[in-house]
């Protein structure tokens, strides 16, 4: 198949960048979307110019590395899945591919279509963690969890970090991702120690961010690869209101 | 400082801290519109049903009740809209470059049009306490029953005679409906209320309630004006202006 491509490129992160079209000639329809990008790399690199620089490791949907925003969507319409599950046969021959990077101040572009996410990093160094020792695994049956909580925080543990969330919402809004991060351990009895003051680090590391904040349109839900659903959301505000409302009265 | 003002201070600061505000105080701006057509609908009632109410409002705990609950909406109002501007800015700033190609998955229309609705109601709101609670039409103002009770019922339907107002209100409601129909799902989810298993019955519930309150609303100018309720009652108890002095209780 034969596409016309829009691509973002931006030479360094000060640079103003534009869209550039490429023409991605005879493209196997078996070619997942970052194969495709390789194929037109090639190319790109026969005529002497800089190939097209994109994020990508695992390619089988795990690492949540790939972060290319397709057509306006983070990951493309296609649900459920990362960019580099996408394949090229849900395109049709002639189709023009709008190809930019997830959008946030709080993600800046690096190169092209690459961008820092290393803000979520820092989040999860804010309070995404249980720092008491927790020594080898314990017998299954001295810890009872029940099923409904081992479910959700199991769901909410699916996170990859990819930020598709922050990409998908209109104002860069983190609240999925930090939900998530949040719900996992906020739901499990080894995370209820620490349970206000890591809702409170987390949400405050996220401010300071330069992420904005939920308006509940569920963007992010609608294009999350791993299907958090914004039930974490609810949690995460239901959890930051007594966690402050505890800190202001102790 | 002391640790009861910082942890304010910061929890206004924070992301959530100022959701939760516009949450509580939408919850209570509801709750008020839903009193308020509530009472509207004794316009349908007749003039005495509609006037026994404006004088039991306005004399609620001597006359002091009103104006209780006239700071309390004022209060919510306010925060409501300082919360709310200030997070739209935040957001703007957040996503300060939008993509070369848009689109939108699942957010609806009434969604993405938040601050610009809720900005036309304020417009509205204003215009609206000019209108009948200010009284700045010395028409309106001067309307009285034959015992000297100001007439709100007649004042009403005077004031919806003009084709501007009605279609002020008009847009004016329905751009509030609009406002309604995510922001009280929106309340639920803020307020950590809102699950999967429960958002299909809680966007219907919004969205229910928002056409209630348009269609009741929206009844009453448009009978009125359109179908000419209340009309033919009129000339019995409209005083003239200049033998009585307005009256506002």
């Amino acid at each position: 198949m034969n596409l016309t491509l829009k691509v973002w490129r931006q030479r360094h992160a000060n640079d103003t960048g534009t869209i550039e079209t490429y023409e991605a000639k005879s493209i196997p329809e078996e070619a997942s979307f970052l194969e495709m990008l390789d194929i037109v790399n090639e190319q790109i690199v026969e005529s002497g110019d800089e190939p097209i620089h994109f994020d990508h490791d695992c390619r089988e949907g795990i690492c949540g590395s790939c972060s290319l925003t397709i057509n306006g969507v983070p990951h493309s319409r296609e649900k459920g899945i990362t960019t580099c599950q996408v394949h090229m046969r849900k395109f049709s021959d002639g189709d023009t591919i709008w190809i930019e990077p997830f959008r946030g101040k709080a993600f800046p572009v690096v190169r092209d279509l690459v961008v820092d996410r290393s803000a979520f990093d820092r989040i999860v160094a804010a309070g995404g963690y249980i720092s008491v020792r927790t020594g080898s695994a314990e017998d299954a049956n001295s810890l009872p969890v029940s099923k409904d909580h081992a479910d959700a925080s199991f769901d909410a543990a699916a996170c990859i970090g990819c930020g598709a969330c922050v990409a998908a919402c209109k104002n860069a809004s983190a609240m999925l991702f930090v939900g998530a991060k949040a719900a996992h351990l906020n739901l499990l009895p080894q995370g209820q120690p620490e349970k206000d003051k890591r809702v409170l680090a987390m949400v405050r590391k996220m401010d300071e961010e330069g992420f904005g904040n939920c308006t509940n349109q569920y963007e992010c839900e609608a294009v999350c690869p791993k299907e958090i659903s914004a039930d974490v959301i609810a949690k995460l505000n239901r959890d930051y209101a007594v966690a402050a409302t505890k800190e202001a009265f102790t | 400082m002391n640790a009861l003002t910082k942890a304010i201070s910061q929890f206004w600061q924070s992301s959530i801290g100022k959701k939760l505000v516009v949450a509580i105080t939408g919850a209570i701006l509801v709750g008020f519109l839903i009193a308020h057509v509530g009472g509207n609908m004794l316009i349908f009632a007749g003039r005495e049903a509609m006037n026994d109410y404006a004088y039991f409002l306005h004399h609620f705990l001597h006359g002091a009740g009103i104006w209780i609950f006239r700071a309390i909406l004022l209060g919510a109002f306010v925060l409501h809209i300082a919360a709310t501007i200030a997070l739209t800015k935040q957001n703007r700033a957040a996503k300060a470059e939008s993509y070369e190609h848009e689109a939108t998955n699942i957010a609806s229309k009434s969604s993405r049009i938040m601050i610009w609705s809720g900005l036309t109601v304020l417009a509205f709101v204003v215009f609206h306490i000019f209108h009948f609670t200010v009284r700045v039409d010395p028409e309106l103002a001067g309307m009285k029953e034959p015992s000297g009770r100001h007439d709100v019922w007649g004042m009403v339907i005077v004031g919806f005679q003009k084709p501007l107002v009605v279609l002020f209100y008009f847009v004016g409601i329905s751009l509030l409906c609009s406002h309604l129909s995510h922001g009280i799902a929106s309340i639920f989810q803020t307020l950590g209320w809102r699950s999967r298993s429960s958002s299909d019955a809680i966007n219907k519930l919004g969205l229910a309630i928002s056409i209630v309150l348009w269609l009741g609303f929206l009844s009453i100018p448009l009978a009125a004006s359109v179908a000419g309720f209340g009309t033919d009652q009129l000339e019995a108890t409209v005083t003239d202006v200049a033998e009585t002095a307005p009256e506002k209780h």
